[in-house]
């Protein structure tokens, strides 16, 4: 199944990517080739079949809840684009 | 001085200890092999000062946070990205004594199978440097090959180690999922992601995977080993049932010259006294890399929203709101590979699609645990080649996304099930190395490192890249 320019645009919204026009020229034929190679997977009929998320077999890993050293604030914010005192600072607006 | 073509970390260890040579001397040998080398290797993307430290170097795939040592995951998002703590991994091995060479070259976010996916230019071949070293982790085993360190942690997400290891001709061991924590490791597919070593021998790939395995409080998916790490000595099979699974030998993208010698291997393993037998994996293979680039994509497009211009990484500076930041900061610092793989994911997770796409996907990973497991009440081990073809020239399949895939043809099947896999070269063809896959049931990597020791010593493949043996 084919995914066209504007089905591409949602998707990118979605995932708050700017495609460009040239980006999606590029990326668009790709991306179809792809999802067409993985659409293989409905081949088979699985309706029975339990999914794995998680190849291992562990549940619920509890842990006591102990104080311990965290990092500073200032190391928290040691790599921060911007910041107002102990906020990171952003552009207003938007969505 | 050693010669860091071909001293094994064991012995630079011992060195080391009766102190023949001084651990700053054994650092400095390497650091002039990455001098020497390096500029044309393009095997490190961030070279360190020797701390002081009183063991052997390590090199670390730029992937692994580094407390104080940039760590760009091979992007630009990340490039001024100076980590504030290590990686659990890290922290492990300087715990041993073991101190950081430099951050190794990896596919950006670890997503490629040539390293030529890096933000930062590709690393070539030691073999041959107009040839790929395979990837995601490139550098790593490039770095290893060429002499630029004693071993090196890398990552293996459908076989990032392995597929490297097998086109640069070194070991490299993918563990178990949850035998190795990721806690400060760049996350690109968690259901899948593993930190593995990779080394110059399969003696050197036991010790280093016994300092880095075991639980670790902060990754709640890592577990305790069932047994301990033995570094191998026997050098027969006796005993071992060891299965071929034939789809995964006589497939048609494996070249001739791949298939000739890892039909030799199987008939050295009965020599060595396996039980050798063949077995089928029929839709391991055919439906192997499609689950793959659903699931692992699905998990990328989600652990990748985290590069959001806010707490770390790049930001634009041509935003007049905070939407235009999300989506140019992204548009800027993302190299096309992720852009497809958040892309391929967002869509496999999106509504109307989650079903057909991503839930199939883990239901077709449940039928390929069961054809593994099925496979082991009849084995031990299975033998596979490792990698279709041997390393290809660079820009030979970076116009083809879907070609490029397919290196991982034959990893990424146990890579879905949660097994362990060790590469062990086999030999040369057409000059460059060849390399067999032991995958094994979870938790037995003794067995891998006891059948690929016996291996290594049979075939005696001699490491150093024929061009830099001197």
């Amino acid at each position: 199944m084919a995914i066209d320019r504007e089905q591409l645009r949602h998707v990118a919204h979605l995932a708050r990517l700017e495609l460009s026009d040239e980006d999606l020229e590029r990326l668009g034929p790709q991306l179809n080739d792809i999802i067409a190679a993985v659409s293989k997977v409905s081949e088979l009929d699985l309706s029975d079949v339990p999914a794995t998320s998680h190849p291992l077999d562990v549940v619920n890993v509890w842990a006591e809840d102990e104080p311990r050293v965290c990092l500073t604030i200032d190391e928290v914010f040691a790599n921060a684009p911007e910041r107002e005192g102990n906020y990171f600072k952003v552009p207003p607006g938007g969505s | 001085m050693i010669d860091t073509l071909r001293t094994s970390a064991e012995e630079a260890a011992r060195l080391i200890r009766e102190k023949e040579v001084s651990a700053a001397e054994v650092y400095a040998a390497y650091r002039a092999a990455i001098d020497e080398r390096d500029p044309e290797l393009h095997a490190y993307l961030h070279v360190c000062e020797d701390e002081g430290g009183e063991g052997l170097p390590i090199a670390v795939k730029d992937v692994i946070g580094t407390k104080g040592i940039p760590t760009t995951a091979g992007s630009k998002i990340l490039e001024n990205y100076v980590p504030v703590y290590d990686a659990t991994v890290v922290e492990r091995c300087k715990s041993h004594g073991l101190s950081v060479l430099g951050k190794t070259n990896t596919d950006e976010f670890a997503m490629g199978s040539s390293t030529e996916n890096s933000a930062y230019g590709p690393t070539r071949n030691p073999w041959d440097p107009t040839r790929v070293p395979g990837g995601s982790g490139g550098g790593s085993a490039a770095a290893v090959a060429a002499g630029l360190a004693p071993w090196a942690l890398g990552s293996d997400t459908g076989g990032s180690i392995k597929q490297p290891a097998a086109l640069c001709g070194n070991i490299g061991l993918r563990p178990t999922y949850g035998s190795v924590s990721r806690y400060g490791v760049v996350a690109f597919a968690s259901s899948l992601d593993q930190v593995g070593p990779v080394a110059r021998t399969v003696r050197d790939c036991a010790w280093l995977y016994s300092i880095l395995a075991g639980r670790d409080p902060c990754d709640t998916t890592t577990v305790e080993l069932p047994n301990a790490i033995e570094l191998p000595e026997r050098v027969d099979l006796k005993g071992l049932r060891i299965g071929v699974p034939t789809e995964f030998t006589a497939h048609d993208a494996i070249e001739p010259g791949v298939r000739e010698l890892v039909q030799k291997t199987i008939e050295l393993c009965s020599e060595l006294g396996a039980e050798v037998g063949e077995c089928s994996l029929p839709r391991s293979l055919d439906y192997g890399v499609p689950c793959y680039y659903l699931i692992a994509p699905a998990e990328a497009s989600s652990n990748l929203a985290r590069y959001d211009g806010v707490r770390y990484g790049y930001r634009t500076p041509n935003a007049t709101d905070r939407y235009e930041m999300y989506t140019r900061t992204r548009e800027e610092g993302f190299g096309d590979e992720p852009k497809r793989r958040i892309m391929v994911g967002t869509y496999a997770l999106s509504a109307g699609y989650y079903d057909a796409y991503y839930g199939q996907a883990q239901k077709v990973r449940t039928i390929l645990i069961r054809e593994h497991a099925e496979a082991f009440e009849r084995f031990d081990l299975l033998l596979t080649p490792t990698s279709p073809t041997v390393a290809f020239e660079l820009g030979a399949k970076s116009a083809n996304p879907l070609a490029m895939y397919l290196n991982d043809l034959l990893t990424i099947p146990s890579c879905m099930a949660g097994l362990p896999g060790l590469n062990v070269p086999c030999g040369l063809s057409e000059g460059l190395p060849v390399g067999i896959q032991l995958i094994g049931p979870q938790f037995s990597e003794n067995r891998l490192f006891a059948a690929g020791y016996a291996l290594e010593q049979a075939i005696g493949f001699d490491p150093v890249p024929t061009r830099l043996a001197r």
